[in-house]
């Protein structure tokens, strides 16, 4: 049976906005959902009810009432937990930060809830955003909806999870190395990494700061494209955010795209792909050929070496980043400091899990006095030979097409004692974080074993509508987005 | 082009260049995997970068500029309300002065 949540974002405001729907009716039916599907999925790190109903009571008041309400209003959503909100607590899934309260709520949050939706709550994650499983949260590991044995994916994965599972229609994530597409594609729905700059990050809690971004998550393109029509833009809080007016994302999904160019690199399709993956990928890329585009081979040739580059140069950011987490000004201190040096040390060396002081010392090694210039550096000169192989890629075609992850979802401890095997999830998407590009996961297809493949979509700068529109009309001739998750 | 060891030394120093105190059993874990993971990213040296100047950031970077005008900030409550100890509006710390840095 359809319930108001198995339609999607656009569907719901609409409903809401004539009257068809009640606001307080489509949020409770969220939380009941949230609340029954917790134990099993694990995907939210706090909701809070209560509010979440007080503020769909007002936005049904103030369309009874005949009054203006959002282009979002009465949509559930959720958001990543390394984003800040002035309600309930903001814990990056770490330990280090509990307890925090922000002052002021992060920019995507504020433009969600002045478009009305409602933030119920905050979706887990990788501590620190560091990770591809969410098996790095200091709380719990979040369960892929099409097998609770695996992972969703991370480090946005409990983003995924919730909107995969149709908790909630729409969620944000944010994307250092792939944390928005790697889960998307295992939970086989649409997330997109838009343009560095594209959206402001003004209360996402840095991870590595030129690399990261922040975009939705949701089961549709047009969904995708109606959430990040609410979020882009330019912040005057955000220095690095981009100072160009954002286009009609909506407006551009049903522009055709006979005549397009989509390239391909066989170095996207080389060893370490599994072949269910790249069957899947293929057929989707011929099933966008067969709309009229034109597929051409392309050449990346540095592309192998994006997973050693943005390891350093993450790390080396996140070393920097982190270095604010010292026991004085919020979240956890050590009981009993025997001076200010072991204050810092103690605080960060029981506040931090494993894989965090993993990446702090990885960047603290790499920008240390004599390895410097070997290994930061040189991270640095190899990120534009990557950068100018996309430059290059796009004078001769519109989209690059690609795997998302080189495997479907694994099973939940698989790689947790192997950090490099764990890195080599992102082989396909830190490419465009590094050159800063976006890119898009789109639902593709399922293995034998009913598990979700993606496709990745890369676009020139500031190209999202094109991405959104490419991957929308291939959901007008697919049905991917429609399987839905055995779940109670 | 040598594949770099770090060992248990050099982890123990880059731990107190990062202000984190790691147990003896992390240590040598962390040396193990840090090994592992350097042996990988050394492959960046088989790529000629001696004409290649370095990325820090995608997208150019300038200064950005606004009027100095007088905004609304945080209170001294707000800005300490998150501290774990705090005393007459400042953040409270161990004695800084007057002692030796290990």
């Amino acid at each position: 049976m359809t319930t108001p949540l198995d339609i999607p974002v656009a569907e719901i405001a609409a409903g809401v906005r004539i009257g068809k729907l009640s606001a307080l009716d489509i949020v409770s039916l969220a939380l009941a959902r949230v609340e029954s599907l917790q134990p099993q999925l694990r995907a939210f790190i706090s909701v809070d009810a209560d509010r979440a109903m007080n503020l769909a009571r007002k936005i049904d008041e103030q369309r009874a009432a005949g009054r203006e309400i959002g282009a979002l209003a009465g949509v559930p959503v959720a958001v990543k937990d390394n984003m800040c909100t002035t309600f309930g607590a903001t814990t990056c899934g770490s330990k280090i930060l509990a307890p925090f309260h922000a002052q002021e709520a992060a920019h995507v949050v504020d433009q969600l809830e002045s478009a009305g939706a409602i933030v119920i709550g905050k979706t887990n994650l990788d501590e620190f955003a560091m990770g591809s499983s969410t098996e790095n949260s200091a709380f719990f590991t979040t369960a892929n909806p099409w097998d609770v044995s695996r992972v969703a994916g991370g480090s946005s994965g409990g983003s995924t999870a919730a909107v995969a599972a149709r908790l909630i229609p729409g969620a944000l994530g944010s994307d250092t190395g792939g944390s928005i597409r790697e889960p998307a594609s295992f939970c086989g729905i649409v997330g997109l990494k838009p343009t560095y700059g594209r959206v402001s990050r003004y209360g996402l809690v840095a991870y590595g700061s030129s690399l990261d971004q922040i975009g939705p998550i949701a089961r549709t393109a047009r969904d995708a494209a109606l959430l990040l029509s609410v979020i882009a833009g330019h912040d005057p809080r955000d220095s690095t955010s981009a100072n160009e007016p954002a286009p009609d994302y909506v407006a551009a999904l049903d522009r055709p795209i006979r005549g397009l160019r989509i390239g391909v690199s066989e170095e996207y399709f080389g060893a370490g792909l599994n072949h269910e993956v790249q069957a899947t990928v293929r057929a989707a890329i011929a099933a966008i050929e067969s709309q009229g585009a034109t597929v051409l081979p392309i050449h990346l040739p540095h592309m192998k070496y994006g997973i050693a580059c943005y390891y350093l140069i993450a790390t080396a950011e996140a070393s920097s980043n982190l270095a604010r987490f010292d026991g004085v000004h919020y979240g956890h201190r050590t009981p009993r400091p025997a001076d200010i040096i072991d204050l810092y040390s103690s605080t960060r060396g029981e506040g931090f899990g494993a894989e965090v002081k993993r990446r702090i010392m990885l960047g603290t090694f790499a920008l240390s006095s004599g390895y410097y210039d070997a290994y930061y550096l040189k991270a640095l000169k190899v990120r534009t030979l990557i950068k100018s192989d996309f430059e290059s890629a796009f004078r001769d075609v519109d989209v690059i097409a690609s795997p998302v992850a080189p495997t479907i979802a694994f099973p939940i401890g698989e790689k947790s004692d192997d950090p490099l095997a764990m890195y080599l999830a992102d082989i396909y998407t830190v490419s465009a974080n590094l050159a800063g590009i976006p890119a898009i996961s789109i639902p593709c297809g399922f293995d034998a074993s009913g598990l979700p493949v993606g496709m990745q979509l890369m676009g020139n700068y500031f190209a999202e509508d094109r991405l959104l529109n490419i991957a929308h009309q291939y959901q007008q001739v697919t049905d991917w987005h429609n399987h839905m998750p055995a779940l109670g | 082009m040598t594949t770099r060891n770090l060992d248990i030394e050099t982890v123990r120093h880059v731990a107190h260049l990062a202000r984190l105190r790691i147990s003896d059993e992390e240590a040598a874990l962390y040396a193990a995997q840090l090994s592992k993971i350097v042996a990988y990213v050394d492959q960046l040296n088989e790529v000629d970068t001696s004409n290649v100047e370095p990325t820090a950031h995608p997208l150019p970077l300038m200064n950005v500029w606004r009027e100095d005008n007088p905004t609304p900030s945080w209170t001294p409550q707000q800005a300490l309300q998150n501290a774990p100890q705090s005393q007459n509006n400042f953040f409270r710390v161990p004695k800084v002065l007057d002692q030796e840095s290990p």
